[in-house]
């Protein structure tokens, strides 16, 4: 799968409740979540984050809880794509499990401004920076993560594989 | 081959004779978790699925108590979903208001936490269980709806990192200093998709309290989980209480460490975190004039009932300062009655203390205690990112309960020795 996006450049340790604060928390619809995302560090994203656009920050990014509500917020955002240096390890597993792609690339978090073109490929991890012209190789997933993300997710991967007792 | 306690209980629950970091295996889960923020959104997963029923009825803890007793409609609405799916599929370990309490105080408390044990919840603090050398760990709501569904997760086999503890703990510095001074000593992604383990003569001598909270706060380092190995004090707790039959597993002398880091907590002064992240700590000593409109002591961090001992050894024949919010919340019903019949809520109270029912809620912003623009709270809680309890521009200062009830007297950050 091809994804191509704005960029939305980021730091350390953007934690979770910076993603989704959890004064939001007492809904779980995706629409409603995306409305606040990342408000209390950028309030103009929300409102100006395109279809396809893609996050961009340097390490540790997800760290704190393990809401779920924070991938989902970013996914209903109509974010594309995550490329960070590093994930903390629940949101890391979350956006697999809901579908979110996120890659790790420090090459490519280094050289990439907000606002530049990308063009990324999935599978081969592949990601090109149209606005500098520049070629960046990502970190692939192991092959057991590969495989819940063909499946669409964990809830189709454990009913497939985990299935009755 | 040798194996360090994590790769033991991996590989136990793996049904493998051995496993080494970086493996992905699928484990037997012993205990699946969740609260009124994550499981609503599990149980709409769990549909999906298309079980009818969860996997064991006696093996699912379900917790309303971030935003419960309901803050709001919204809320409200979240908890219903969990208790009808609670009663519903029959699950025994539902706690209702009244009998619950802050997750990862009532769940051991309730013997349902075991040496040997894999744990998940929908909590990030779920690591707190790794006092009992158990590997429990923070997990989303779809693995909880996967976990309920089939008792399975899937799991990378971590590196684990090796924190020996020795020398003679200072007055007023407990479990809670010792994991913020770790944490600032490898930062908040320190320890990132690593086990991390608790160990030295410190840790043999600490209660199963300050066990639970230097546990609490692995993920603080980006950890994904804190064990210690299970030894008489944990024995003790759980002699009586223990729901289950355990096992217990303790690293190979030999075991391969990814690192090693050895403390002399005989230089280690209570630790105070400085906003936005955990890692940012200094000792009392080094924090300055720092001005404060809010104490909060409790949380799955310090609201056991040696920590309200705690603070009430420094509160007692004293009085809040006039200007402070003085917000105590016992972990459980049980802690707040024990505090009571100790007398302890009586001087929390003539302190100038708003005694809470049990509830996530000042920790994360939720209710009970949120915060407004400009202002500070020193919290004995686990985290002081940016808007964490309110106000994008209100800061926390993390701290253990004897220095927040100090704070609380002296209306600034300070120590208890500036107040005894």
């Amino acid at each position: 799968m091809i994804l191509t996006g704005k960029v939305w450049k980021y730091g350390d340790d953007v934690d979770t409740d910076v993603i989704i604060p959890a004064r939001y928390l007492n809904t779980s619809v995706p629409e409603e979540l995306a409305k606040h995302c990342m408000e209390d560090i950028d309030e103009t994203f929300a409102t100006n984050v395109k279809s396809g656009d893609i996050i961009v920050a340097e390490d540790n990014f997800g760290c704190g809880s393990s809401r779920e509500h924070a991938p989902i917020a970013i996914k209903a955002s109509g974010v594309s794509l995550i490329i960070a240096n590093t994930f903390a390890r629940i949101f890391y597993r979350n956006s697999i499990n809901v579908g979110l792609p996120i890659l790790e690339c420090a090459e490519a978090v280094e050289d990439i401004k907000a606002g530049d073109e990308l063009e990324v490929n999935i599978e081969t991890g592949v990601i090109k920076n149209l606005t500098k012209n520049n070629e960046y190789q990502a970190n692939g997933f192991p092959e057991f993560m590969k495989e819940i993300i063909d499946a669409g997710g964990l809830v189709n991967y454990a009913r497939e594989n985990w299935g009755k007792k | 081959m040798s194996m360090t306690m994590v790769e033991k209980i991996i590989a136990a629950h793996a049904g493998k004779e051995k496993v080494k970091p970086g493996d992905l295996v699928a484990v037997d889960l012993d205990l699946v978790l969740g609260n009124d923020v994550t499981t609503p959104m599990a149980v709409n997963e769990f549909k999906k699925i298309g079980f009818n029923d969860v996997y064991d009825k006696n093996r699912i803890a379900i917790v309303p108590d971030h935003f419960a007793p309901n803050k709001d409609i919204k809320s409200a609405e979240q908890c219903k979903i969990i208790r009808e799916f609670s009663y519903e599929k029959e699950i025994k370990n539902y706690f209702e208001i009244g009998e619950m309490g802050i997750e990862h105080c009532l769940l051991p408390e309730k013997g349902l936490v075991l040496p040997g044990d894999i744990i998940i919840g929908a909590d990030s603090h779920t690591c707190t269980y790794g006092a009992f050398g158990a590997l429990a760990t923070g997990i989303g709501s779809t693995d909880m709806a996967v976990g309920m569904a089939t008792g399975k997760a899937w799991m990378k086999v971590p590196e684990t990192i090796k924190f020996t503890y020795t020398g003679k703990l200072n007055k007023w510095v407990g479990g809670k200093d010792l994991i913020l001074y770790t944490i600032g000593d490898i930062g908040v992604d320190g320890a990132l998709y690593k086990a991390m383990e608790f160990t030295g003569e410190v840790v043999d001598n600490l209660s199963m309290a300050g066990r639970m909270t230097m546990s609490n706060m692995a993920i603080e380092a980006g950890g994904k989980c804190g064990l210690i190995e299970p030894d008489e004090t944990t024995f003790e707790y759980i002699k009586d209480i223990a729901q289950r039959d355990y096992k217990v597993y303790k690293s190979d002398k030999d075991a391969k460490y990814v690192k090693c880091y050895e403390y002399d907590v005989s230089k280690i002064e209570p630790q105070v975190a400085f906003p936005h992240l955990p890692e940012n700590t200094r000792g009392i000593s080094e924090v300055g004039d720092i001005k404060i409109d809010q104490v909060v002591i409790g949380s799955c961090t310090n609201g056991r009932l040696e920590d309200l001992r705690l603070a009430a050894e420094v509160l007692k024949g004293k009085k809040k300062a006039k200007h402070i919010r003085l917000i105590v919340f016992p972990g459980t019903q049980k802690i707040y009655l024990d505090a009571v019949k100790e007398g302890i809520i009586e001087t929390l109270i003539n302190a100038g203390a708003a005694v809470s029912t049990p509830t996530c809620g000042p920790c994360l912003g939720g209710h009970m205690g949120v915060l407004a623009k400009g202002e500070r709270a020193v919290s004995t809680t686990n985290r002081n990112f940016v808007g964490r309890m309110g106000h994008p521009e209100s800061e926390v200062y993390l701290a253990n309960p004897a220095v927040a009830a100090a704070s609380a007297i002296m209306g600034k950050i300070a120590g208890p020795e500036e107040v005894m």
